[in-house]
């Protein structure tokens, strides 16, 4: 039996109400690519989601359609998801700072104490 | 939109199903939990989180997915230009949305591909109110204010939950759906405030969308299964009843004040309480829709499947053969 719907562009397209078909392969719907954003220029690119494509070119134009419809986007970069190189979240205590990484910190170099007293003992041997 | 408040569940115990996991990983994921830190794709998860997310997410993509077919039904006569531009930028957002989704779920492990056949095969389900038919476009103005409500109302609960993939694309989706909101609610008014022809369609719809809505929160707290666990995981946000109460606090008054009615004569808040109370939608209908009884469901796995059939010689032709599968990042 054909569907009779509400909606005319269905029941004009003679859809078989038992229809077996549509089944999917795997990889049908493509590879993934991960999307980044630069909302204006002058600040970073910055990943928003993925898009299922089946060429670069192709992820930008869903890009565009997923990820731009509403507020700004001057610049989108795509690169396909098997190409980035992940750390794992287990692995995350190589992030840590140590205390022995101080140096690298701004709050390490405290130099007003040392000033002070330095201007203190000029201002004494002038008197 | 259309959020699934409802999990369909195995109705197994929980508890019982994290026996087999080590605890102190156990442990140290729902410290992690506790502390309000997210859990991102390759941590480590009991099977039960994991699967117990896939069912929930797959789900709400599904009915992104279906719900925009009774809403793209009107697009063809949508009632002048405006509102025709608009109906299609929500119907656009609305399958953007299952996008979204559908790419949230892959991070845990389950290919678009067997998503997308579980859905026109029947096994997974998808929000029940979209087994009903759009009949006028009253209803369809009442899809937009009402089912998106009661979707956000169960979004923006989710979007506080534990899954990192899935806060983020409900964060954008909630960004998106108040215009949904604000253009069904205009619609609405549109009808109540005009003739009386345009208010006796508005009210007609309200009659048939009420149970429907209802429903959408899934059953009573009473008689829905054990849900401890996923709320301690922070998979489930609120309990069903709950959120159904902050639907009604929110849209009941909003309704009769355009002079509209409900269908349910017990219907209202009791002042002691601070809840409304109401009679009792029919489960047994609920049961009989979900598992493929309505009035649409046929149509709307039938026209998936076509949709699917359709485009596959233009997937065909942009086939790339060194295409390998690896799960999206985040």
């Amino acid at each position: 039996m054909k569907i009779k719907s509400l909606d005319p562009r269905v029941t004009r397209s003679n859809i078989d109400e038992d229809t077996q078909e549509g089944i999917l392969n795997p990889l049908d719907h493509f590879e993934t690519y991960e999307v980044f954003e630069q909302r204006k220029r002058g600040i970073h690119h910055v990943h928003v989601g993925s898009v299922h494509a089946p060429s670069a070119e192709m992820a930008v134009v869903f890009a565009k359609e997923q990820y731009t419809r509403r507020g700004q986007c001057v610049n989108l970069w795509v690169v396909k998801t098997s190409d980035v190189f992940v750390t794992e979240y287990e692995d995350s205590d190589i992030f840590e700072t140590t205390v022995n990484k101080k140096y690298r910190e701004p709050d390490a170099y405290k130099v007003i104490d040392r000033i002070n007293a330095f201007k203190e003992r000029n201002a004494k041997q002038n008197a | 939109m259309y959020g699934n408040a409802y999990i369909e569940n195995n109705g197994k115990e929980l508890n019982s199903l994290t026996a087999n996991e080590d605890p102190i990983k156990l442990a140290e994921f729902e410290a992690r939990i506790a502390a309000g830190e997210k859990i991102e794709p390759h941590d480590w998860m009991p099977a039960e989180y994991r699967k117990q997310l896939v069912r929930m997410i797959e789900q709400h993509a599904h009915s992104e997915i279906i719900g925009a077919l009774p809403e793209g039904t009107w697009i063809t006569r949508a009632p002048g230009f405006r509102r025709k531009m608009a109906l299609m930028a929500k119907v656009q957002d609305e399958t953007g949305h299952g996008q979204l989704l559908y790419n949230a779920a892959e991070t845990l492990g389950k290919s678009r591909e067997d998503m997308t056949n579980d859905l026109i095969t029947g096994k997974s389900k998808y929000s029940n109110v979209f087994n009903y038919p759009a009949k006028t476009w009253a209803d369809s103005a009442v899809i937009a204010w009402l089912i998106d409500a009661g979707a956000i109302v169960n979004q923006l609960a989710n979007s506080k939950g534990s899954y990192g993939p899935y806060c983020r694309a409900l964060e954008r989706i909630c960004a998106e759906e108040s215009f949904h909101l604000k253009y069904g609610h205009d619609n609405v008014v549109f009808l109540a405030t005009g003739t009386p022809k345009q208010r006796e369609m508005v009210q007609d719809a309200l009659n048939r969308w009420w149970e429907p809505i209802m429903h959408f929160f899934g059953p009573s707290d009473k008689m829905s299964v054990h849900t401890e666990t996923l709320m301690k995981w922070k998979v489930k946000m609120a309990s069903n009843d709950d959120m159904r109460q902050t639907f009604l606090d929110m849209y009941v008054p909003k309704i009769w004040d355009l002079g509209l009615t409900l269908p349910d004569p017990n219907l209202r808040k009791n002042d002691e309480t601070g809840k409304w109370e109401y009679t009792e939608p029919n489960w047994e209908v609920f049961k009989q829709v979900i598992n493929g009884n309505g009035p649409c469901n046929k149509e709307r796995l039938a026209v998936r499947r076509k949709a699917e059939e359709n485009g596959r010689w233009v997937r065909q032709a942009l086939l790339n053969k060194n295409a390998k599968y690896v799960a999206p990042l985040s």
